[in-house]
């Protein structure tokens, strides 16, 4: 990894590439709202250049990182900062990235780095969710509705992927759900997009750790 | 993922194995791999440790300017004095300094097991290599029984200095080099074992309270005294010393000291040297400048 902090470099690298993984599109746009620790103290760690160098979808172990910002400029993302307070719960380094696409399409995550490069996803577009990014990992937002972690299960069955978490979320009943599989396996890309076919699923996100 | 040392001593018992390779085979498992792929994996981030201090800048400075150049100054002086702790331990000593100062100036390193005690591993290991044209082989088996060591730490205790203080990160990183030093001098599993509870045992209760938070004041020449405990506690243990409490029962200890820490004292940069009159005018200076 390139230096100096664990977890408020590589960490920060780490939420920054989850975050453009899980958006899946190009991203015109990102607002970073640093919270705690990372606002306090994330400047000379270099935790705002950590983050843009993961939503530009550098590995933690980039040289290219202390040079993001002009990387970003370069490929023309246009990236901006922010402190929030994202209440007493929040971990201490936290941030919150807002990202939109030329199309016009938004996505909102919040991450947190645990410390050792380790991080956690804390919440996709206001829903709380939890994974770790150390897996390949599925994000489907749906309708909540009967039979839909069937349909995901059985797919993921009929493909040799075992699941190693699984979680339900959603904002109430019959409401906007998302259910987040954390696998063994790769999914193929033909199977996401199946999913995304289905009725009732609104969008598929995919996460690999590669 | 072991938990604890008694639970690698036994299966290496059993099945006869060496610690380094009972280690890599738990990689193979847990990571779905062969067992050349797991060693090549290994043997790569050896390369990267030896690239990391290879890479030293002499000239360079962190942002905030706090530290950068010391590793120079300690090598000049080496070579034209003669240094109170001998040839080996000064040339340790300047490893952990050109490593742990990279890091801070944001070059690539091996966070083993993080970023702030990236110098202890490298100092040790590389210069141990050195003295004893060691092959890359055996230093790559070397890196598995430092991991196992780490992996019980994490397993058991911490190795976040926000959770645990520094003992959780410049103790487990010196107690992984002891445990790698005692294997490459060709020690035994169980003293290994005592070289991991004497290094953990001495730096128990280790704060972590960086100036202005950063990763720089201490921590770059905690990295110092990180790789110099590692080498005593090796040599301790190789001479057949023994730790009167066992290992496992050293690391409950240092995980129990980490949550008695006011957290003032864990990584926010509100006490110990962050808190002095100098700690708190740096960091007012550090705010000013952006």
């Amino acid at each position: 990894m390139v230096g100096p902090s664990s977890s408020h470099t590589a960490g920060a690298v780490k939420i920054g590439n989850a975050c453009r993984k899980l958006f899946g599109e190009e991203i015109r746009e990102a607002k970073i709202y640093l919270h705690g620790s990372f606002a306090a103290t994330g400047k000379g760690h270099g935790t705002d250049r950590a983050l843009v160098a993961g939503l530009l979808g550098l590995g933690e172990d980039d040289e290219r990182i202390p040079e993001s910002f002009a990387l970003a400029k370069e490929r023309g993302m246009e990236f901006s900062f922010h402190t929030i307070s994202l209440g007493e719960d929040a971990h201490p380094n936290s941030a919150k990235i807002l990202m939109s696409s030329p199309e016009g399409k938004t996505m909102e995550a919040v991450g947190a780095s645990l410390g050792g490069g380790r991080i956690v996803i804390d919440e996709i577009d206001g829903l709380r969710v939890n994974f770790s990014g150390e897996f390949p990992t599925v994000i489907i937002h749906n309708v909540d509705q009967p039979g839909h972690v069937a349909e995901v299960t059985s797919m993921l069955q009929h493909k040799s992927i075992n699941i190693a978490t699984m979680q339900l979320y959603r904002t109430g009943r019959g409401g906007y759900a998302i259910m987040v599989i954390e696998c063994d396996q790769e999914v193929p890309p033909q199977s996401l997009q199946w999913l995304s076919k289905l009725e009732g699923v609104e969008k598929v996100g995919y996460y690999s750790p590669k | 993922m072991y938990t604890s040392f008694e639970e690698i001593q036994n299966v290496c018992r059993d099945r006869g194995e060496p610690f380094w390779k009972v280690v890599m085979l738990e990689d193979c498992h847990e990571s779905d791999i062969s067992e050349e792929a797991s060693f090549e994996k290994m043997r790569s981030i050896y390369y990267a440790m030896k690239e990391s201090d290879a890479n030293y800048d002499p000239t360079l400075l962190s942002s905030s300017k706090m530290v950068g150049t010391d590793a120079e100054k300690l090598r000049l002086y080496r070579e034209e004095h003669k240094m109170l702790s001998g040839d080996f331990a000064s040339k340790v000593m300047t490893r952990a300094l050109r490593v742990a100062e990279s890091n801070a100036c944001m070059k690539r390193i091996v966070a083993a097991p993080t970023a702030g005690s990236c110098g202890v591993m490298p100092a040790v290991l590389l210069t141990v290599q050195e003295r004893e044209n060691l092959s890359d082989e055996e230093m790559t088996k070397a890196l598995y029984v430092a991991s196992g060591v780490g992996g019980v730490i994490a397993e058991r205790a911490s190795l976040a200095g926000a959770e645990g203080g520094c003992q959780a990160e410049i103790g487990s990183a010196s107690a992984m080099a002891a445990a790698a030093a005692v294997f490459l001098s060709g020690g035994d599993n169980s003293a290994m074992e005592s070289a991991c509870a004497i290094a953990v045992s001495n730096l128990m209760g280790l704060v972590c309270d960086p100036v202005a938070g950063l990763v720089e004041v201490p921590c770059v020449k905690r990295n110092v005294i990180g790789a110099m405990n590692a080498i005593s506690a090796a040599d301790l243990a190789l001479a057949g010393i023994k730790s009167r409490i066992p290992v496992d029962e050293v690391i409950d200890a240092m995980k129990s000291v980490g949550h008695m820490m006011a957290p003032q004292l864990r990584e926010t940069g509100q006490g110990g040297l962050a808190a002095t009159p100098t700690g708190q005018r740096l960091y007012q200076e550090l705010m000013e400048q952006d």
